[in-house]
């Protein structure tokens, strides 16, 4: 009986243990609710809220309440003035002037100035930062602060997308002083500084990250929200729960399954709107079946029903992809896959045609692995494609689900892996966040593509000046790539929310980024 | 005295040793690194992120900085959440999952044992069936079906209790999660008890009892109660041990920030040092428990010693 | 007790024979039939799921998978747990202590993190399942199996044979072992339920079986998703592995009190 007495004291011991702790807490965590509380459900935990470390785009998402950058996007997606009041473009395209608001202040009253974001560049580009975005400044010369509110950037090469960039998180100013005195440390809670609309409050991790109205943000008057709290919940289904029980405002996502319920259920809470993202499946290009082999690309390619699958499959209103780069870019009109005009019967009819021209029949079928990343909507992504894939043509795929980061590893060996599930989200609202993608020497070059046209199409579209001529080098390096069949793309996302009716000044856009401190809650009723 | 507790001391280090190493093989079998992902990092990036936190080096070359980190009771930095150290995770997430944890054994025992001492008294009865058939269905429904199906009766559909931790108040965001994680404890303890119960209240000296003329009541508080909780007893470590497993569950549709949401995002991120650091953790209070306790027997019964 | 066997074998044969009976494929997609509903008179009887796949023959299998999985990690606990206990049982003294402190000292361990490891350590293979599950649960198979040798080995026939010359190997496997066998069958009657709720914890986690193949932990676990939508994929697997969880049990338990029984007679 002596394991029984022993088991039993330790449940005693942390029975008492557990009850000391909540007494010790009774009272000691509840939130202090003065003045307007706004509850976002965030889809995935930042990783950091070091702007330079942090790489996911939830962790952007909550740095753009925290911060501000030189420029910053109006709800409905429109390039709007943010910690620079104004700027000026050299006429070939090299040269950016910026103009630093006066009143732009640290959230510990400093003044926000132009070598603040000279000296945030400079970290963001140093090695030893490993900055995951550090090459979104790989196009810049130099960068200077003559003074306190001017700060001039001079480029290599015409680069239209910078002030696209300029919004981003990771280039956001750095406060000297903060980095100075606290080190690695200066993102926390009580330390980081903020030069946007809100302070960085509390972070409970894997709960909850508070946010409170900077007093100091030079535009603090048109804030309208007092405490922004971004729920880390990373089940969709918990999110919907929590949204229909009233407890957040605000979902990142809806759960496929209850999407066409929440659909008749909350109808005009519901906002669904186009989103800069790509859904492909990508082949190992290094290796046979499918090496060298366009014919047998473009059969897997043409077979699959892209409406059937958005409509049936998917189902949260996502678009048939004909193309590589999603529809909704600035300055681009995208190239459609040849056979984009067909039906899918004829589709099917070509598909089968070139399927026996690689060599491939029902009594020799081609068989091979498809492997996707373990969640409820890629599984049935996949199902769905392999069911085409064998009705069509005979072929057959073997499905393999694997965890996201053995997915990234065996993707990234090109040993194992022969047909992949993959995605791009577009990080500025340019075409060339996507083409950038396939380029031969890009590490997110996932299928390997490499295709020396399509590179020298893209550094010739690098050096234009004139956003035509480069757009139309750009549509050229999409319609090589998508003949040759490097990928196939399968749908484009959509962003998907609920959003409280007692929100005011929320508005869809592709980037699907929503500051905070453009929301208010409406009077309650 | 001090000998025998020197020596069982001695004794926990090879245990806790071989934790270490074996867990620290798998997380670093595993394919795939921390730093992973589609939007793959340039290859001067991922080196210098590497090299930051060592992971270039040989492997025994690692596990050796780990432990001797480890003898210096630090735990490393989290990959995953990278402004935090594992053990500032560790702080913030062991608290809750010890309260709900302890709040769910104790509704289990006290309810399992109340249930099933009823059902043994009305032995055969229309109560005894209706707690019996609870039971059962108690031990045949996983969590990850009561969980969310509690959410949406409860909280979604009555509102009567939050669906979720993070923001709602106080002491009702304890309710779902804690009864949750309860119910097949309930069911497994209320099993436990009703049989124990049943064997004990056939016994002579009860029937002895009775025939003096005491009350059911009595009898069952002062004769039958005690020897009837032993199988009860030594049921409390498998209990222990599921009650891990549902809070891995309950973690995550509640979104409670406690180590096993933590643990279940660590080992898919490959955030070797949190998965380690957990593991370590709980093998490491388990072992010293185990211990403070053998060595309060040691102090009390002189023989344990001799074993 | 001969209900619950009852009707597990009536499950068992179903699950064996019904994809013969029922004219669908497990795998196949059918776009045109998603979520409907069940029908007793219609094509599928348990209705499709999200991709339009009959319920029925994936429940079928999803059962056929779910008990493969539970009784093959049965028998590695059975084993590693007898084989263990009898000879510390067995052999006794010295061996017995250290054998029994080292199985103190796993029974320390918080055992399903180690799982979780496993699974994400050795991509997810539907042996490794199998072993995974064992693994944990032969732990008390070998407490019990040892208690009851301590008490075998001091009976007369131990002794003769013994006296005889018989080697120590022989006498566990020969001696010792048969007579283990009624407590051992209720313990792994009592260890497929479990075996089964670690299943479809995995399931839970997305550590489970691979498409097109599923269990019934991966079905329910669906089923949780489609709850007001579609709440026979919730229902009818849910309601069928709580079924045959309650049988194992009620089996067990009568098991257990025949065997009580006879022992303390």
């Amino acid at each position: 009986m002596l394991t029984a007495m022993k088991v039993i004291r330790i449940i005693g011991f942390a029975a008492l243990l557990g009850l000391v702790v909540i007494l010790a807490n009774c009272g000691g965590d509840e939130p202090d609710t003065q003045g307007s509380v706004l509850n976002i459900g965030l889809i995935t935990e930042p990783e950091s809220l070091d702007a330079h470390k942090a790489r996911s785009i939830q962790a952007a998402d909550v740095l753009r309440d925290i911060g501000e950058g030189l420029l910053s996007y109006s709800p409905t997606g429109e390039l709007v003035p943010g910690a620079a009041a104004s700027w000026q473009v050299s006429e070939d395209g090299l040269r950016y002037t910026f103009k630093i608001r006066e009143n732009a202040r640290w959230s510990n009253g400093d003044a926000v100035t132009a070598s603040h974001f000279a000296f945030g560049f400079e970290r963001l580009v140093n090695p030893e930062t490993a900055a995951f975005y550090a090459g979104f400044l790989a196009d810049i010369k130099n960068v200077e602060a003559p003074d306190e509110q001017t700060l001039l950037i001079s480029l290599e090469r015409p680069t239209p997308y910078l002030l696209s960039l300029l919004t981003h998180p990771a280039t956001f100013p750095m406060h000297p002083g903060s980095l100075a005195e606290h080190g690695d440390d200066f993102a926390r809670p009580g330390k980081l500084l903020s030069n946007g609309a809100y302070v960085l409050d509390d972070w409970v991790p894997g709960s909850v990250i508070t946010l409170r109205r900077n007093e100091q943000y030079w535009n603090n008057s048109a804030t309208a929200i007092d405490e922004v709290r971004h729920h880390l919940l990373t089940q969709e289904m918990t999110q919907l729960a929590r949204y229909r029980a009233g407890e957040i405002d605000i979902t990142g996502s809806v759960p496929p399954d209850s999407f066409q319920q929440v659909k008749e259920e909350l109808g005009e809470q519901l906002h669904v709107a186009p989103y800069l993202g790509v859904y492909y499946y990508g082949f190992n290009l290094t290796k046979p079946p499918f090496k060298d082999n366009p014919r047998l690309r473009q059969a897997l390619s043409m077979a699959i029903d892209r409406d059937l699958l958005v409509q049936k499959v998917t189902g949260r209103g996502e678009l048939p992809a004909y193309s590589w780069v999603p529809p909704g870019v600035e300055n681009y009109q995208p190239t459609l896959l040849s056979y984009a005009p067909m039906t899918q019967q004829e589709r099917n009819a070509v598909a089968r045609q070139l399927y026996k021209e690689a060599g491939y029949s029902d009594e020799n079928p081609l068989k091979f692995e498809l492997r996707y990343n373990t969640s409820d909507s890629q599984r049935r992504v996949a199902v769905a494609v392999q069911a085409m894939w064998k009705d069509v043509l005979g072929a057959e795929a073997t499905l393999i689900n694997e965890e996201f980061q053995v997915l990234i590893a065996n993707v990234r060996k090109r040993e194992l892996t022969q047909v992949f599930r993959s995605s791009w989200i577009g990080d500025y609202n340019d075409a060339h966040t996507f083409l950038s993608v396939l380029q031969q020497d890009s590490p997110a070059n996932q299928p390997a593509y490499a295709s020396k046209e399509f590179d020298s199409l893209m550094s010739l579209a690098a050096d234009q000046v004139d956003l035509d001529r480069r757009r139309l080098y750009l549509e050229e390096a999409e319609r090589l790539l998508l003949a040759d069949h490097a990928v196939i793309p399968i749908y484009f996302y959509v962003s998907k929310h609920l959003v409280s009716p007692r929100i005011d000044g929320w508005g869809d856009n592709v980037l699907d980024y929503h500051y905070s401190q453009h929301l208010s809650l409406k009077a309650a009723e | 005295m001090l000998r025998y507790t020197l020596l069982r001391l001695l004794g926990a280090i090879p245990t806790l040793l071989l934790v270490i190493v074996l867990a620290f093989l798998m997380v670093h079998a595993a394919p795939g690194g921390p730093f992973d992902s589609e939007r793959a990092l340039p290859p001067e990036v991922a080196e210098d992120i590497e090299k930051h936190y060592r992971l270039d080096e040989p492997l025994p070359q690692q596990l050796l900085r780990y432990m001797s980190g480890l003898l210096q009771g630090d735990l490393g930095p989290s990959y995953r959440y990278r402004d935090y150290t594992v053990s500032e995770l560790i702080a913030s997430g062991f608290p809750l999952s010890l309260q709900i944890g302890a709040l769910a054994m104790g509704l289990a025992l006290i309810v399992g044992v109340g249930a099933g001492t009823l059902a043994a008294q009305r032995k055969n009865t229309l109560v005894d069936r209706i707690v019996m058939g609870f039971a059962m269905t108690g031990i045949s429904i996983p969590v990850f079906v009561v969980a969310p199906v509690l959410v949406l009766l409860v909280a979604v559909k009555l509102h009567w209790l939050p669906a979720g931790w993070s923001g709602s108040p106080g002491f009702a965001k304890y309710v779902l999660p804690v009864i949750t994680l309860a119910l097949p404890q309930i069911a497994y303890i209320a099993r436990l008890t009703r049989a124990s119960m049943i064997d004990v209240l056939s016994r002579d000296y009860i029937r002895t009892a009775y025939a003096q003329g005491l009350g059911t009541k009595a009898i069952i508080r002062v004769h039958a109660l005690k020897p009837a909780m032993l199988p009860v007893l030594s049921y409390m470590g498998p209990a222990v041990a599921a009650v891990l497993t549902g809070s891995v569950v309950i973690e995550e549709v509640f979104g409670i920030p406690g180590l096993g949401q933590f643990f279940v995002r660590g080992a898919l991120n490959r955030d070797y040092t949190l998965v380690l650091g957990i593991v370590i953790f709980y093998a490491t209070l388990i072992v010293l428990l185990n211990l403070i306790v053998d060595i309060l027997y040691g102090v009390i019964d002189p023989r344990v010693r001799q074993r | 007790m001969k209900k619950s066997v009852a009707i597990l074998i009536l499950i068992l044969v179903i699950a064996i024979v019904g994809p013969w009976i029922s004219p669908h494929d497990y795998a196949a997609v059918d776009f045109s039939r998603i979520l409907q509903s069940p029908s007793l008179g219609g094509m599928h009887w348990f209705g499709t799921d999200a991709l339009g796949r009959d319920l029925f023959v994936r429940t079928l299998l999803g059962i056929r998978v779910t008990l493969l999985v539970a009784v093959v990690a049965s028998l590695v606990s059975l084993v590693i747990g007898v084989t263990y206990g009898a000879v510390a049982g067995y052999v006794g003294g010295r061996v017995d202590a250290i054998m029994m402190r080292f199985v103190d000292t796993l029974y320390a361990l918080p055992f399903i993190f180690f799982v979780i490891l496993l699974m994400v350590a050795f991509e997810r293979n539907f042996f490794l399942i199998f072993v995974a599950i064992g693994a944990i649960n032969w732990l008390d198979m070998a407490r019990i199996v040892r208690g009851q040798t301590l008490s075998l080995r001091e009976r007369e026939f131990v002794d003769a044979a013994k006296l005889i010359g018989v080697r120590t190997p022989q006498i566990i496997s020969r001696h010792i072992a048969p007579n283990l066998i009624g407590i051992v069958v209720v313990y792994v009657t009592l260890t497929i339920p479990q075996a089964i709720l670690v299943e479809s914890f995995l399931s839970f986690l997305g550590l489970g079986v691979q498409e097109p193949q599923t269990s019934l932990g991966a079905l329910v676990d669906e089923g949780v998703n489609h709850m007001e939508g579609a709440s026979w994929l919730l229902l009818i697997p849910a309601s069928l592995l709580a079924l045959i969880l309650m049988c194992f049990n009620f089996l067990g338990d009568g098991l257990r009190d025949h065997f009580d029984a006879r022992n303390g007679s």
